[in-house]
């Protein structure tokens, strides 16, 4: 037996299987270091004021207030813009062109565009919306958002729409009920549990999204609801207050990353226990 | 079917006349459900042809007056309307490889870890923890970077790379000049960990769909574990890691906060990695809105074009070849 072969390959395996477990630690630490940091920062700034008062100037005790109701009223409304128009996008590709030309191109698009830049939606409807219009409003905010939001929804629809068993299909067909009413009251209703993650998954992606905003909604010192003008977000106003020299808006940056964090996390587990209950049952 | 439901037996004329009207109204409600989906589904493709008519059509006054020199200068002067890409462009790519260059191994040693040598139980866990790494906003990333990672590479880790490297040729190029924090190697290991998620998950699929008849062969020839994920995993699924791969480059590649928050914004192409620089993305974000006059906004949503072609590419390739594989699995 040719055993220093044999040691030279033993010890080969015991290096690279300490470099699996050194990459998983790895991986795993930076998540713990985030998020270390994040509560440690976040906590400490956090108090009732961060809900109630408005965005301070430098030097001066203030809240979040306005750029937490600007980022809820935008994603509101990109979702109310975006979900129909993805689910009912998804509905024909896994209802009624499954296997049809329209429905290869638009998954290909429709995955590149799950990935694509979203600076670069921004641009666009910057040149669609705030140009045209000649000022920067809460509006072009809220549809730049809803062009994030389609694929994602698009996406789940399909994949959600595809798991439902053909049998339910031919049992309602069956009884004589129109296709579009079993898509309606079958379809949608046996795979609704996933559809809603989707849309879960589709509010965690856009509230926490910065770019897009950056140059459509902009930003607004003070209190505003009016979509026709600049309206503050949570993101932007971190990106602007953590990038400033002044020691309270670094603060106030802090908590808020720390705001849409929970937030994003508390939405995907919502989602992770609605897919699992599907499984489960 | 139509004639079926209205001869049924035992009903009046008028029953039958309201038979009718409803089927009719039935058969409308579909036509119109079917055409609204339709019109959704294609609703995908104007949006994107939106996008590119978009910025090409807002790229066109400053392509007009660069034409292209655009994509080779370096030169970036808002006071005297010249532009150039290349500076953004280098930095989107170097920053993009130093991530790809960490995060590929890293990212196949984890999945590696997930699918060989974890125990069951740990597995969705470990799982679940390194998605909610890819969940968390990239704002989220800047911001960390800006204040906990790039003090902390200033202080202990770039000074003993300036160090390190300082008598080995081309190293002390790479790793030249003071040791600023910001710059492009932390933006290119920000984004390593930002793309880690991605690979990972990826590779992790692909890896459990080996067939464990060919894994079991090989250790039943008496591999060890590392050769079969060498010759046996590695091959057999290299197709949906490249895809993966190509994936997460082009998620890095469009990444836009987390690097605006640490690469300095600088443009100028350095040859230290620890120089601050700027990238496309980050360019636009920083200057987009301070931008005036419209040659300077319209180079910047040229910059944004060239970033849209780039990671289109690598993206419809990246899809490509996971389709390919899909196919393969399912047939």
């Amino acid at each position: 037996m040719d055993t220093a072969l044999y040691a030279k390959r033993r010890r080969r395996n015991v290096i690279t299987m300490a470099l699996a477990y050194g990459a998983t630690g790895f991986g795993l630490s930076w998540l713990v270091l985030i998020l270390a940091v994040l509560l440690w920062e976040g906590f400490s700034g956090l108090s009732l004021a961060v809900f109630t008062e408005m965005t301070p100037p430098p030097g001066s005790a203030g809240g979040l207030l306005n750029p937490i109701v600007g980022s809820l009223v935008m994603t509101i409304i990109a979702v109310l813009i975006g979900t129909p128009l993805g689910m009912l996008a998804g509905t024909y590709m896994a209802e009624y062109g499954r296997y049809d030309k329209l429905t290869m191109v638009v998954r290909f698009i429709n995955d590149i565009l799950l990935s694509a830049p979203s600076i670069v939606v921004g641009l666009f409807v910057y040149e669609v919306m705030v140009a045209q219009m000649g000022h920067f409003s809460g509006w072009a905010g809220a549809v730049s958002l809803a062009v994030i939001v389609v694929p994602v929804v698009v996406r789940t629809t399909e994949d959600m729409l595809t798991l439902v068993p053909d049998t339910l299909r031919e049992a309602a067909a069956s009884i004589g009920l129109p296709r579009s009413l079993m898509i309606q009251k079958v379809a949608y209703r046996a795979a609704r549990a996933g559809m809603i993650t989707g849309v879960l998954l589709a509010v965690a992606r856009i509230s926490g999204e910065t770019a897009p905003l950056l140059f459509t909604a902009l930003n607004n010192q003070f209190w505003s609801l009016n979509l026709n003008a600049p309206v503050s977000s949570l993101p932007v106003v971190i990106f602007q207050f953590a990038l400033s020299p002044y020691k309270d808006w670094q603060k106030l940056a802090w908590t808020g990353a720390l705001i849409i964090t929970l937030a994003v996390l508390a939405l995907s587990i919502v989602a992770r226990i609605l897919t699992a209950q599907r499984k489960t049952s | 079917m139509v004639d079926v439901a209205l001869q049924g037996t035992g009903i009046s004329s008028a029953e039958q006349v309201d038979r009718a009207k409803v089927l009719q109204r039935l058969r409308l409600s579909d036509v119109a459900f079917r055409h609204l989906t339709r019109f959704a589904a294609a609703t995908v493709l104007v949006i994107l042809g939106g996008i590119i008519i978009s910025l090409v059509w807002g790229s066109l006054p400053a392509l007009r007056a660069f034409g292209i020199s655009f994509l080779y200068e370096e030169v970036w002067n808002p006071v005297t309307e010249k532009f150039g890409a290349i500076a953004p462009i280098y930095g989107t790519i170097v920053t993009s490889l130093i991530a790809m260059l960490i995060a590929v191994p890293v990212g196949l040693f984890i999945a590696l870890f997930l699918t060989e040598l974890c125990p069951m139980w740990l597995r969705r866990p470990i799982g679940i923890a390194i998605e909610l790494l890819a969940g968390i906003p990239s704002i989220i990333y800047g911001i960390w970077g800006l204040f906990v990672f790039a003090p902390f590479l200033q202080q202990h880790v770039q000074p003993f790379l300036i160090a390190l490297f300082g008598e080995i040729p081309i190293l002390s190029t790479l790793f030249a000049g003071p040791p600023y924090g910001i710059g492009v190697f932390t933006a290119g290991l920000i984004l390593a960990i930002m793309v880690l998620p991605f690979i990972t998950s990826i590779s992790r699929d692909v890896f459990e769909a080996v067939p464990p008849v060919l894994k079991e062969a090989a250790y039943g020839l008496g591999c060890t574990t590392w050769e079969v994920a060498r010759y046996v995993v590695l091959p057999y699924t290299r197709v949906g890691v490249i895809g993966g791969v190509m994936l997460g480059l082009g998620r890095a590649l469009g990444e836009t906060m987390a690097v605006t928050f640490v690469i300095g914004n600088a443009h100028r192409i350095s040859g230290s990695l620890l120089a601050p620089g700027t990238t496309i993305s980050a360019t636009i974000a920083n200057e987009f809105t301070e931008a005036v006059g419209d040659l300077y906004t319209s180079a910047l949503i040229a910059l944004g074009l060239i970033l849209f072609v780039i990671t289109f590419i690598v993206l419809a390739i990246a899809r490509l070849l996971l389709m390919r594989l899909n196919a393969r699995v399912g047939g």
